[in-house]
């Protein structure tokens, strides 16, 4: 059982995404996380889900998306050279002459930017890998994490190869 | 200048569609004016979920689309049994919906639903039109997905404004393509070579046959494919009618009530060859032991089921009819496995199906009148339970499609509007429905639409006042604790009566064969009621979850 990142291409259509994500609960999968947005091709759209599973659950998985008629392509990005990232917004306590030099410095080693300065608090924003991300929050949490906002995981494959010519 | 509603009616006649299934209402009050006076037969239901089964019905015994109609909200909500139905045993059927009128969709309006969100799980594919524009394409896009591949349901639900709206007919383009949508057809070579190799190494080899064989029209192929190589066949449910029943070869119904020769040849394989089924649980029984010892080989149109339930050691992916013509074209002759055969036939001989004989009104007998009077030229539609079991087991189907039955979902009420079907598809034939008294109940309603049109339907229900099946099991695993299943009884002639129909209760043996023959020679309708013993069961079975070959109320061994 392990994390798998699958790319769905899609048509650009009213209703596509709930077909694809009624098909992960109609047949007992959780989505551990979810990205849509638009693509290379403006009539299509590219849903990057992460699902943990064995193999074979997750070649069922595979099997049951293609049948779907929206479903242009699927792909498991994860046994790929690949480049995935999240993107987090983390709001911390951080009182005037309290943690705040401590917080700065550890955004600064996370290469996390802050994007808002309050009285009581900051808010971060990091870009990375869903380890990288899981680490800062553990970081941040003894300061008081009021909230946290995260994205989906999102993937593209190494070099000059697309998913598309993935098998 | 058209309306949607004409442009609808006219692709429905280009697609070649004669009949269709509905149920009239509010929004779809413009579609049922551009139906008045045309020329596509429409039959008026009672219920739409008798539509939906109706448009199924005609879809088995065609093989070609069937189509049911209906309103908004309530008369959508009614489809979705039958949707299903045709979803799990993949039927092609177009079932059409009205919908409110655009500029009132997620309003909560009067008769709203959602029913292209309802239908989501138990559809193909389906569609909301929003533009009159779109209306053709959609029509010619729903039949192209409903009839190829793997067939199955596609629903499409048509606001009351985009068929009222005038518009200039587009172009409807001449070939459907859809990026996302190419069922592979032909199965890949080396993967054939394989199959054939690991059927001639084998030494007790058995075919696994089911729908995808009935659907893909390839009975002959496979029927001469297991005689080429002397390879006994055992059929699903789905799969009856795909050999005839009474060729040698033949070992009719595998699983929890199937033969225990067919169970036995199962457990006791080497190779099994699976055309067209999906291996499902009242056919595994207990999966790590079925076929525990044969390697796998499976063909299916839908690369999904493989795999999905049991492990393949070849898969082939295509069209049973294309893979089995491959397979014949590069068959090499080896010798038949004596010895096998020679088992099965052994087998056959001792653990046959049991026929009660002991003076009681036994459906077992029934069937095998009904089977002897029929003599397979005739379409056998069932409801759901013990009736649809003895039904499987007791008649000796000769042809495809002359089979119709609920397998996937289990359907009770699913058989008399389907029978209705059946009969437009073939008005050729005799349509016989073999109904329980719980499940005639569920649709008893349609005894109005094949009074109204004079369906030569013929009704033979096995009345034992009870809920059988549901009380079989009570009686092996709850103790006899009936809960629920008894029913008081009803006299099935008067309400048949009432509606204008023939009928005649049955209560002894010798009543049998003449009550038969009344209800086949009869123009129109007919009701048989027929009082059978009140707790016969079905045997053998496999109790659920445990081997096939552990079948209870079979022969010692």
């Amino acid at each position: 059982m392990k994390p798998h990142t699958l790319s769905i291409l899609v048509e650009n259509k009213a209703g596509v995404l709930s077909r694809v994500t009624g098909l992960f609960s109609r047949r007992g999968f959780n989505i551990e996380s979810l990205a849509v947005g638009p693509c290379e091709e403006p009539d299509m759209s590219r849903i990057t889900i992460v699902v943990i599973g064995d193999d074979e659950k997750i070649e069922q998985v595979m099997k049951q998306l293609n049948k779907l008629i929206d479903v242009i392509k699927v792909s498991d990005l994860t046994n790929s050279e690949r480049v995935e990232r999240e993107l987090a917004l983390i709001k911390v306590t951080a009182e005037l002459g309290t943690s705040r030099a401590e917080i700065m410095q550890i955004a600064s080693i996370f290469r996390a930017s802050i994007v808002d300065v309050g009285a009581k608090s900051l808010i971060l924003q990091v870009i990375g890998d869903t380890d990288k991300i899981d680490a800062l929050e553990k970081l941040l949490r003894q300061y008081g994490i009021k909230e946290f906002v995260r994205t989906g995981t999102i993937g593209i494959l190494r070099g000059s190869k697309t998913v598309s010519s993935l098998k | 200048m058209k309306t949607g509603a004409k442009i609808l009616v006219e692709s429905l006649q280009r697609e070649g569609v004669k009949t269709i299934f509905g149920y009239p209402g509010g929004v779809v009050l413009p579609i049922y004016d551009e139906l008045y006076d045309s020329s596509l037969q429409h039959i008026l239901v009672r219920h739409e979920q008798a539509a939906a089964h109706a448009a199924d019905g005609y879809a088995r015994a065609s093989g070609h689309v069937g189509v049911c109609l209906a309103t908004s909200g309530p008369g959508a909500c009614n489809l979705v049994t039958g949707i299903a139905t045709a979803y799990m045993d993949s039927v092609p059927i177009v079932a059409l919906t009205g919908q409110v009128p655009t500029n009132l969709l997620g309003n909560d309006a009067f008769q709203e639903s959602d029913i292209t969100g309802i239908t989501m799980p138990v559809t193909k594919h389906n569609y909301l039109v929003k533009d009159t524009a779109d209306l053709g394409r959609i029509v010619k896009e729903a039949f192209y997905i409903a009839g190829t591949g793997r067939p199955g349901p596609v629903l499409i639900d048509i606001p009351k404004d985009v068929s009222t709206k005038v518009i200039n007919e587009p172009p409807v383009p001449e070939k459907v393509i859809l990026r996302g949508y190419n069922p592979t057809y032909h199965g890949h070579k080396r993967q054939i070579e394989k199959a054939l190799q690991t059927i001639a190494d084998a030494e007790r080899p058995v075919i696994y046959a089911g729908g995808g064989v009935i659907i893909s029209n390839a009975s002959a192929e496979l029927v001469d494919f297991a005689t080429q190589l002397g390879i006994p066949i055992t059929t699903t449910l789905m799969g009856i009618g795909c050999i005839p029943c009474d060729h040698p070869l033949n070992m009719g119904m595998l699983g929890m009530h199937g033969t225990e020769y067919a169970n036995f040849a199962i457990t006791e394989c080497d190779c099994l060859f699976s055309i067209g089924v999906r291996f499902d649980d009242r056919v595994t029984g207990k999966t790590d032991t079925f076929a525990a010892h044969a390697k796998i080989i499976h063909i299916d149109i839908d690369p999904a089921e493989i795999g999905k339930n049991k492990h393949v050691d070849v898969p082939i992916v295509g069209d049973v009819k294309s893979v089995l013509r491959d397979m014949l074209s590069m068959l090499k002759k080896n010798g038949l496995k004596e010895a096998w055969l020679k088992k099965v036939r052994h087998w056959k001989q001792h653990h046959p199906l049991k026929c009660p004989s002991d003076g009681g009104l036994h459906p077992q007998y029934i069937i095998r009148q009904m089977s002897e009077l029929l003599n397979g030229d005739a379409i056998i539609v069932s409801e759901v339970g013990q009736n649809q079991m003895w039904t499987a087991q007791h008649f000796c189907f000769r042809h495809p499609r002359t089979w119709i039955t609920s397998g996937g979902l289990g359907t009770m009420g699913y058989g008399f509007p389907a029978a209705m079907g059946a009969h437009f598809a073939r008005p050729d034939l005799p349509v016989f429905d073999v109904a329980g008294d719980g499940s005639i109940q569920m649709n008893i309603q349609e005894m109005g639409t094949v009074a109204h049109y004079k369906i030569p339907v013929k009704i033979a229900i096995l009345n034992n006042m009870f809920l059988g099946m549901v009380r079989q099991w009570q009686e092996l695993f709850y103790d006899r604790r009936y809960s629920f299943t008894e029913l008081p009884p009803v006299e099935f002639v008067k309400i048949a009566n009432a509606y204008g129909i023939e009928g005649v209760k049955v209560e002894c043996s010798e009543d049998v064969l003449p009550a038969l023959r009344t209800a086949l020679d009869c123009d129109g309708p007919f009701v048989m009621d027929f009082r059978i013993e009140r707790e016969e069961n079905v045997f053998p079975m496999v109790p659920a979850g445990a081997a096939i070959n552990e079948m209870i109320g079979g022969h010692p061994r």
